[in-house]
C-alpha cells in the first residue's frame, strides 16, 4: 500500500457497498421466492391432497421393540428371559396435572416419592402421546391395589410387557450381568433409531459386553387414528401408499455361554458367605466353565427397577456385593506365582533342579539386618527346587530372585498373562501389576523411582507390587496345565439366529506360547504341583489325598497390606479384614487336564485349608464326582 | 449518553420538536420502522405460539417476559454509540473466545453438547459470538483498504473460523454454520472480487464432492446425522412428512387460529419451536404466511437501508452484515419446515418458543438503531 494514501476513498467504498446490497438484496428475493414457491405449491396446488390427509385418517408411527435375544450355559439351559409383566404407564397427553397425579401415586406407593422429579422430566421431553414407563413390574397386589383405584387416576394404567428375568438370581449376577432402564448417558450413546421403543440396555456382564448381539432391531408400524385420536383398522385408510411400509423388529441374537450352571452353583456354593471369587476355565480352549464373585446380588432388582434406597444398600455395603471380583479384584498372588517364576529361572539358568536352600525361616540380604521371613517359623530344612513349590518354602525363592532378578521376573510372569487384561469378553476387566524397574521409575517419585533389591525378595513371593486378578491366576493355570500354550479366556461359546437358528460358534483364540521349551523343566515343575496336593509332604495334601483323579495346585497367601484410610471398621471386622487373603489355583486331571481354577478367599487366611476345597469341589463336580464330595 | 444524544439532536437539523412522543422517541436512539416491524412480527409470533403450546398461558407469559427482556437488551444496546461498540469489539471478541475454549473445557452438558456455561444462569457464548464474529470482522476492516486484500482476507478467514470451528466441536454444527455465514457476509458486502468469490466456491464444490466420494459408509451416516440428527423413519421423516401435511392442508387462508388439527392433535413435532412455521401455515394459510414474510422482508430491508445510510465502514459492515443474518435464518428455517433444506436446528427469528437468541436477535436491532441515530454529520 502506498505510504502516503492510507486515507480511504469514502465515496467509492460506499458505492462499492450500495451495488453489494443490491446484489445481496437480489438474492434474498430469489431465496425467499424459493420459499414462497414451496408453499404456493404446498398450499395451493396440492392442497386437495394434504387437506385430505389432515381431514380424514392421520398416521402416527409407532416403533416396536426388538424381543432380547436370550442367554443360556453350555447346556442350554436359560440363564436370562423376556417374562411378561405388567407395567405402570403415563400418557403425558392424557393428564391433567401430571405433578399432582405422580404425587397421588407415591402417596399408595405404587411409585417412590424421590423418583417424581425424573418422571415430570420424562414426560415432559418425549412425544406425549408416548407412555412413560414408571414402574416396569408389578406385583399382583399391586395390580389389584391399582385396579380399584383406576378410575381416579386418568391416563394412567398398566400394561402387558415383556421384561428381562434372571431365573437363577445371584448365581450369574456378575457373569451375565444385567439390563437396566436406558438413562440419559445410554440415549446419547445408542443409536436412536435402533433403540425407539425400547426401555432397557445391558448395563454390566455378557449383557453389556454383547449388547449389540442382544438388543436386535426395532422395527415400527404406522397407527391410523381418527380425528379423536382413537386407533382405527390401518388396512381401512388410502393414506398408506404414501408412506414407508411396515418394519418388523430384528429379535437380537441368543447367546450361549460356555459356562456350565451346575458347575457354577457349586462354585458358588463353595464360597458360601464368603468374600472371594472362583474362575475355572478349559485350559485347552480358554473356555470359561464358571465364573463367581461373592457376595453377590439380585440381578432382578435392576432389570424391573428398584428404589433409591435398595439400590443405596447395594452401593454402601461394605462388602462390596456389585464389585465383580472375579475380573475386576486385584489381589497380590502370593506364592500362586512360584510355578511361572520356577520355570523362568530354570529356563534362564538361575536355578537348577539339584541346588539346594537351607530354610532356617528366614532369608537377610548380604549387609542388611532385615529378615525376610518364611512362613514356617523354623523353617524347611535343606529343600530343593521340588520341595520349594511341594511345600512352598520361601526362603528358597527369596534366594532364587537374586539370580532370577526383577528383569526376569518381569519378563516371563508377562508371558503367563500377568500385569495385562487378558482380554476376556466382559468389560470392565483390571489388568492387574507386575512391577518392573521401568514401571518404578514412571510411577513414582525422588528416591523411590529406583529399585530396590528387597523388592525383588518379596516380588519372589508374589508380594510388594505385585497385583492379579482371579480370571488371571486361573489363564495363568491352564497354561501351566497345557504347558505353555496360552488360550484367550472368553464367557460366550455362540451366538445363535433365533429366526433360522444359525449358529455362529466362537472359536478359541491362541495367545501364544511362554517359550519354554524344556519339557523336562515342565515335568519337574509339574510334578512339585502335583506333589503340593498329593504328595506325602505337599500343603494341600489333606485336599488331595483319596480323591478319584489326579490333580495339580499351589496353594498361596497374601498379606493384606493395608486399609484404605477413609474407610471405617468396627474393631472386630478390623479384625477380620486384616487377614491375609486365601488363594489356590489347581488343574485336573493331572495327565490330561481338562479344569483349571483359580480362587481367592478375601480375609481366608490360609491357602491350602480355606481356598483349596473350593477348587477341589469346583473340579470334583467337573470331572463328575460331584455328589460324593458336596456331600 | 444522553448527554451525548442531546447535543445530537441539538446538532441535528429536524431538531424541533414534532410531538412529545416522536421526540422520546429519538431521545432514546430508537428507530420507528424498526421497532414496529419487530414488534409486529413478535405480537403475530406470540399469538401462534398460544395456538401452537395447546393454548398455554404458561408459555405466553414465559415468552412476553422472554420478549421484554430482549427489548430492554435492545434499548441499552441502542445508546451505544457505534463507535464506543468499536474501539470494545475486539475485547468483546476476545472475552468470546475465552468463553468458548470454557464451555468446551468446564461447560455444562445437556443434549450430548456442552454449550451452556453455568454462572448464576445458564450462559450460551455460542450467542454472543453471533454478534461478536461480525463486529470483528467489520473491525478488521474499519481502517483498511476496501476491498480487502487477499492477506487481509487470509487474516479474516482466521478470525472466523477459530469461533466456528470451537462452536462446532460442542457440537453445534447449525449455530457454527450460522456464525460463519454471518462474517462471511462482511467480506462480501466489504466487495470482495466476484472472481476470488467463483474461484472459492468452484474449488469447494469438487472438493465436497471428493471428500464424500472418499468417505467410508460410517463417515457419510455420521455427516447425514450431524446435519440430521434423526435421521430415521421415526424421526425426521416424520417431522418433514407431518409439517407438509400442516402446511399443505392450510390452503390459501388456512383453518383458523387454534383450529389446526395437525398441530392440535400433536402430530406435529417441535411445534412450538423449530417447526412453529408450520403450525401458522396451517392456521393461517398462504395470506398469513405471506403477512409474515413480507414483514421480515420489511425488517431486513430497513436493516439494509440504516446500512447504506451508515457513515463508516465499520457502521456499514455490522448493519449490513445483522440485516443479511436474520434473513438467512428466516430463510433456513422456512426451508427446512417446507421441506427445502434438511433438518438443523434453527428456529424462526422473534416466533419460535425459547429466548436464548432473542436476546441476541434484538441486541442486534439494538446496534442497527443505534448506528442510525448516531450518524456523524459529515459532508457528502
Amino acid at each position: 500500500m502506498n505510504l502516503l494514501s492510507p486515507i480511504k476513498d469514502h465515496h467509492s467504498e460506499r458505492r462499492l457497498f450500495i451495488g453489494r446490497v443490491i446484489l445481496a438484496s437480489v438474492i434474498s428475493t430469489i431465496l425467499l421466492g424459493l420459499v414462497i414457491a414451496r408453499l404456493v405449491q404446498l398450499q395451493v396446488f396440492d392442497h386437495e391432497l394434504f387437506a385430505q390427509k389432515s381431514q380424514g385418517n392421520r398416521v402416527r408411527i409407532e416403533a416396536v421393540p426388538p424381543i432380547r435375544g436370550l442367554i443360556f450355559d453350555r447346556k442350554g439351559r436359560v440363564l436370562a428371559e423376556n417374562v411378561p409383566a405388567y407395567q405402570l404407564e403415563l400418557i403425558p397427553e392424557q393428564v391433567n396435572d401430571i405433578e399432582d397425579t405422580l404425587q397421588r401415586l407415591a402417596a399408595i406407593s405404587l411409585i417412590e416419592a424421590d423418583a417424581i422429579p425424573r418422571f415430570l422430566e420424562l414426560s415432559r421431553r418425549g412425544q406425549q402421546f408416548k407412555p412413560v414407563t414408571l414402574k416396569f413390574s408389578m406385583t399382583d397386589e399391586e395390580i389389584a391395589n391399582f385396579a380399584i383405584q383406576r378410575p381416579r387416576f386418568p391416563g394412567v394404567d398398566f400394561q402387558p410387557r415383556l421384561v428381562r428375568h434372571y431365573p437363577y438370581g445371584e448365581l450369574f449376577a456378575h457373569a451375565v450381568g444385567y439390563v437396566g432402564a436406558l438413562n440419559t448417558n445410554d440415549m446419547q450413546r445408542l443409536d436412536s433409531a435402533r433403540y425407539a421403543g425400547s426401555s432397557h440396555t445391558g448395563k454390566t456382564g455378557v449383557e453389556s459386553s454383547f449388547e449389540n448381539e442382544l438388543h436386535g432391531f426395532a422395527g415400527y408400524r404406522h397407527l391410523i387414528t381418527n380425528a379423536r385420536g382413537r386407533q382405527v383398522p390401518a388396512d381401512s385408510s388410502e393414506l398408506l401408499d404414501s408412506l414407508p411400509i411396515d418394519a418388523t423388529p430384528e429379535p437380537g441374537n441368543n447367546i450361549y455361554l460356555s459356562i456350565d450352571l451346575d458347575l457354577q452353583r457349586v462354585a458358588f456354593e463353595a464360597l458360601g458367605e464368603r468374600r472371594g471369587a472362583v474362575v475355572a476355565i478349559d485350559p485347552a480352549s480358554g473356555e470359561v466353565l464358571a465364573l463367581v464373585s461373592r457376595p453377590s446380588f439380585d440381578p432382578n432388582l435392576f432389570a424391573v427397577g428398584m428404589s433409591a434406597t435398595q439400590f443405596g444398600e447395594l452401593q454402601n455395603n461394605l462388602d462390596r456385593p456389585l464389585f465383580n471380583r472375579a475380573v475386576r479384584g486385584s489381589y497380590p498372588p502370593g506364592s500362586t506365582i512360584k510355578p511361572p517364576l520356577a520355570l523362568a529361572a530354570l529356563e534362564t539358568g538361575a536355578t537348577n533342579l539339584t541346588r539346594k536352600s537351607a530354610c532356617i525361616g528366614y532369608f537377610q540380604l548380604p549387609g542388611d539386618e532385615h529378615r525376610y521371613r518364611d512362613w514356617k517359623p523354623q523353617g524347611h530344612g535343606p529343600v530343593d527346587l521340588h520341595d520349594a513349590i511341594a511345600q512352598s518354602c520361601d526362603v528358597y525363592f527369596y534366594e532364587l530372585s537374586r539370580d532370577l532378578g526383577i528383569d526376569n521376573m518381569h519378563e516371563y510372569l508377562t508371558r503367563f498373562g500377568l500385569g495385562n487384561a487378558t482380554g476376556i469378553d466382559l468389560i470392565g476387566e483390571r489388568p492387574g501389576l507386575v512391577p518392573s524397574r521401568e514401571w518404578k521409575q514412571n510411577n513414582f517419585h525422588g528416591d523411590n523411582r529406583r529399585w530396590y533389591h528387597g523388592e525383588t525378595v518379596i516380588a519372589s513371593i508374589g508380594q510388594g507390587f505385585m497385583l492379579a486378578t482371579p480370571l488371571q491366576l486361573a489363564s495363568m493355570t491352564g497354561t501351566l496345565a497345557t504347558r505353555g500354550s496360552r488360550m484367550q479366556p472368553h464367557l460366550v461359546a455362540a451366538i445363535e439366529d433365533p429366526l433360522s437358528s444359525a449358529r455362529r460358534m466362537i472359536s478359541p483364540k491362541s495367545l501364544g506360547n511362554v517359550g519354554i521349551g524344556n519339557e523336562f523343566y515342565w515335568d519337574n515343575v509339574l510334578e512339585a504341583m502335583h506333589d503340593v496336593l498329593q504328595g506325602p509332604r505337599g500343603t494341600a495334601r489333606a485336599i488331595g489325598v483319596g480323591a478319584p483323579y489326579t490333580m495339580a495346585g499351589k496353594s498361596g497367601t497374601a498379606q493384606v497390606v493395608s486399609i484404605a484410610q477413609d474407610e471405617e471398621y468396627d474393631e472386630e471386622e478390623l479384625e477380620e479384614r486384616l487377614r491375609d487373603h486365601a488363594l489356590f489355583i489347581s488343574f485336573a486331571p493331572f495327565d490330561d487336564p481338562r479344569i483349571a481354577v483359580a480362587v481367592i478367599v478375601e480375609n481366608g487366611s490360609s491357602g491350602s485349608s480355606v481356598a483349596a476345597p473350593v477348587a477341589k469341589a469346583v473340579m470334583d463336580q467337573y470331572l463328575g464326582y460331584g455328589n460324593a464330595s458336596t456331600e | 449518553m444522553l448527554r451525548l444524544s442531546e447535543t445530537h439532536r441539538m446538532l441535528s437539523p429536524r431538531s424541533a420538536p414534532v410531538s412529545s412522543f416522536s421526540s422520546l422517541v429519538r431521545r432514546l436512539n430508537i428507530d420507528g420502522p424498526l421497532l414496529g416491524g419487530v414488534l409486529l412480527i413478535s405480537a403475530f409470533g406470540l399469538f401462534v405460539l398460544y395456538s401452537a403450546s395447546g393454548e398455554s398461558s404458561r408459555l405466553l407469559i414465559n415468552q412476553s417476559i422472554r420478549l421484554g427482556v430482549a427489548l430492554v437488551a435492545m434499548l441499552i444496546v441502542a445508546q451505544l454509540p457505534p463507535d464506543f461498540l468499536r474501539r470494545w469489539t475486539p475485547w468483546a471478541y476476545l472475552i468470546g473466545l475465552i468463553l468458548l475454549v470454557l464451555v468446551l473445557t468446564k461447560g455444562a452438558v445437556g443434549q450430548g453438547a456442552r454449550r451452556w456455561l453455568d454462572i448464576g444462569i445458564r450462559f450460551q457464548p455460542s450467542e454472543a459470538m453471533k454478534l461478536a464474529v461480525p463486529m470483528m470482522t467489520a473491525w478488521f476492516l474499519h481502517d483498511r483498504q476496501i476491498p480487502p486484500k487477499l492477506g487481509h482476507l487470509g487474516i479474516i478467514a482466521i478470525l472466523i473460523v477459530v469461533p466456528t470451528f470451537l462452536i462446532a466441536s460442542q457440537p453445534d454444527l447449525g449455530t457454527s454454520l450460522l456464525i460463519a455465514a454471518s462474517g462471511i457476509i462482511v467480506i462480501i458486502l466489504a466487495g470482495m472480487s466476484f472472481r476470488l468469490m467463483m474461484a472459492l466456491g468452484v474449488l469447494a464444490v469438487p472438493g465436497a464432492f471428493g471428500l464424500w466420494h472418499f468417505m467410508q459408509d460410517y463417515q457419510r451416516q455420521r455427516v447425514l446425522t450431524l446435519l440430521n440428527p434423526d435421521s430415521d423413519p421415526l424421526g425426521a421423516g416424520y417431522n418433514i412428512i407431518q409439517s407438509k401435511i400442516a402446511i399443505g392442508s392450510g390452503g390459501l387462508f388456512g383453518k383458523g387460529w387454534t383450529n389446526g388439527s395437525q398441530a392440535h392433535l400433536e402430530f406435529l413435532p417441535e411445534r412450538h419451536t423449530d417447526f412453529i412455521f408450520a403450525v401458522l401455515g396451517e392456521e393461517f394459510g398462504l395470506f398469513g404466511v405471506l403477512g409474515l414474510l413480507v414483514l421480515y422482508m420489511f425488517v431486513i430491508g430497513r436493516g439494509l437501508f440504516i446500512a447504506v445510510q451508515a457513515h463508516d465502514t465499520y457502521s456499514r459492515l455490522l448493519a449490513g452484515s445483522i440485516s443479511l443474518t436474520f434473513l438467512v435464518y428466516v430463510f433456513v428455517n422456512t426451508a427446512m419446515v417446507t421441506g427445502l433444506v434438511p433438518v438443523v436446528g434453527v428456529p424462526l427469528p422473534l416466533v419460535s418458543f425459547g429466548g436464548t437468541s432473542m436476546v441476541t436477535l434484538m441486541a442486534g436491532f439494538g446496534i442497527l438503531m443505534s448506528i442510525h441515530s448516531h450518524r456523524k454529520l459529515l459532508p457528502h
